[in-house]
């Protein structure tokens, strides 16, 4: 079976970032970037498959300006045997992002495809939803656990206040939330290794699909700051403060 | 205008987010229909009816629906969200599991998570973990919103008389079965309706260190939460976390203990109302949102504040 991963390029995750001056947007010149932290669960479940042999072929997908491939390289050096980049220079949202994998999916024809539930920059939360709404295909958000046997998964996923199994039958979209598994670190022979394996580039008009952004932002701002508190020394002294000073007790 | 807003619910009762997401509903304007899609759910509809502002119930039955699977009940909102201007859901599990398809096959862009609205079109949402707010406008005939419930007061409940219609439920499309949910057994409130939640972070040790703050929970008739640290840990399960890929929560009091306090967890408790933290790293990034903090050992402190509240 063949998968397709969705990988994303973001800010990484231990960045504060800041609003540019202008209010246009968020400052990401010179910033450090990594690849979303939930896409890089979902690689890392797509080749603990492919070492069960339950998987035959990883196609990592990116959606983006030219510097997605370093993000796709990852992927590679992870265990992906192949890449694809989307090239487009506009702002990507997720509609076009599940309309861009439809098209792939119905050229790659894939038997599942895992990206992560959310990305940590737009925290959007939507393409895997979306995708298989388009493809008109079962989907399995938010999984903790998948396995495949024959042409059906076994699923788990995390819900408010619990968990919640499901059956499916391939081909499936399943996003990836946080216990799934623990992503491995990429090893120095192995992004010797990733340097050498496929990388294909495609526009996103070639794949016939508009990806032109349906939301316009308006303006970008900083949330208002929390007023500055108090170091207390000690048991008493809190308990006191929160019976009389802020009344919640 | 006229907003439809798919109602969550365990099928006798609402769940809490639902007044939240009416309000939204109403700051939009205009008329106010729910969906309530459920297997012999009529009291859940009877308690929507009765919601503050709430215009109309549709109440959809099949047994598909009991634990509806994102499929069917897209499908079936597809059915209605013709003759809206807006639909609505909030943006917990229920809601981010089955609206992008809403959206999606509707082709229009999905709004998610909106922490306040501007106007009819466009609409606030906090981005990059809550760090940065967005304030995005959609041009599409229909707009699908998600709700960020701890930005909206909950609806009145209990005065309202708006009428039930029955409307066809949709085929099950049997894309994915529902095989059963495994719910966390728990006396203690639900993390997002809480008045005060105690929350513990990677320096609680073990997951049977969490039995201190169980402690403290019940003295205060808390909720017990977690950091995503102590999740992947695996001191406790995942529908404890809050956090920007958790759940979102602004109680009364929030006291984090041995909690650093990553930009990712403040996502999900910085708009409560009294943070305390417990830690003791005199730096420990917690204390620049907390209103009171105790520089300390947590196995001291927690104890002995469970004590002097008792």
């Amino acid at each position: 079976m063949k998968v397709l991963v969705g990988v994303k390029r973001v800010v990484d995750a231990n960045i504060k970032v800041r609003v540019k001056s202008d209010g246009s947007g968020v400052e990401t010149a010179n910033v450090k970037m990594a690849m979303n932290p939930f896409c890089e669960i979902a690689v890392e479940q797509a080749v603990r498959m492919k070492e069960a042999g339950t998987v035959s072929e990883i196609v990592a997908v990116s959606i983006g300006g030219p510097q997605s491939q370093e993000t796709l390289r990852t992927a590679l050096a992870m265990g992906a045997d192949r890449a694809i980049l989307v090239e487009t220079d506009q702002e990507v949202q997720p509609l076009a992002v599940a309309k861009a994998f439809k098209a792939l999916c119905e050229k790659e024809k894939p038997g599942l495809v895992i990206m992560g539930k959310q990305a940590i920059d737009d925290d959007c939360n939507q393409s895997g939803q979306m995708l298989a709404a388009l493809l008109g295909w079962p989907q399995a958000a938010f999984i903790s656990k998948i396995e495949i046997s024959g042409d059906s998964a076994q699923i788990t996923r995390e819900i408010d206040g619990g968990l919640e199994k499901l059956s499916a039958k391939l081909p499936l979209v399943a996003t990836t939330d946080l216990r799934l598994n623990e992503p491995r670190y990429v090893t120095l022979p192995n992004i010797m290794k990733a340097k050498k394996k496929p990388l294909e580039n495609v526009k996103a008009a070639d794949l016939g699909v508009d990806v032109a952004p349906r939301l316009t932002t308006v303006k970008v701002a900083e949330p208002p700051k929390r007023s500055s508190g108090v170091k207390v020394a000690d048991v008493a002294e809190l308990v006191q403060k929160l019976k009389n000073e802020a009344r919640v007790i | 205008m006229s907003i439809l807003v798919v109602a969550e619910h365990d099928g006798s009762r609402l769940k809490p987010g639902f007044l939240n997401t009416i309000s939204a509903a109403r700051k939009i304007g205009g008329d106010v229909a729910v969906l309530v899609a459920g297997h012999q759910a009529g009291a859940a509809a009877a308690a929507a009816a009765k919601v503050e502002g709430v215009g109309k119930v549709l109440h959809a039955d099949a047994a598909h629906y009991a634990s509806p699977s994102a499929e069917n009940l897209a499908a079936l909102v597809l059915t209605l969200a013709k003759e809206y201007s807006h639909v609505l859901a909030a943006a917990t599990g229920f809601g981010k599991n089955f609206m992008p398809r809403v959206a999606a096959l509707l082709d229009v862009a999905q709004i998610s998570d909106i922490s306040d609205v501007v106007s009819a079109d466009t609409f606030v949402r906090p981005i990059y973990a809550g760090n940065v707010l967005a304030t995005v406008q959609s041009k599409d005939p229909i707009k699908v919103v998600t709700v960020r419930i701890t930005a909206f007061d909950p609806a009145a409940e209990g005065s309202g008389n708006a009428p039930v219609q029955t409307v066809a439920p949709g085929p099950d499309s049997g894309l994915t079965v529902v095989q059963g949910q495994e719910l966390t057994k728990s006396a203690r409130p639900e993390l997002s309706a809480a008045r005060v939640i105690v929350s513990g972070g990677r320096g609680m040790g073990s997951g049977d260190n969490f039995k201190i703050l169980e402690a403290l929970a019940d003295k205060l008739n808390a909720a017990v939460g977690a950091s995503r640290a102590a999740v992947d840990s695996g001191f406790v399960p995942n529908d404890y976390q809050v956090g920007q890929t958790g759940k979102i929560v602004a109680p009364e009091l929030y006291i984090a203990v041995g909690i650093s306090g990553a930009i990712q967890h403040l996502a999900g408790m910085k708009d409560s109302k009294v943070i305390v933290a417990i830690n003791k790293d005199p730096e420990a990034p917690i204390f620049q949102v907390a209103n009171y903090w105790i520089v300390d050992d947590l196995f001291k402190v927690v104890p002995e504040l469970t004590k002097q509240l008792g």
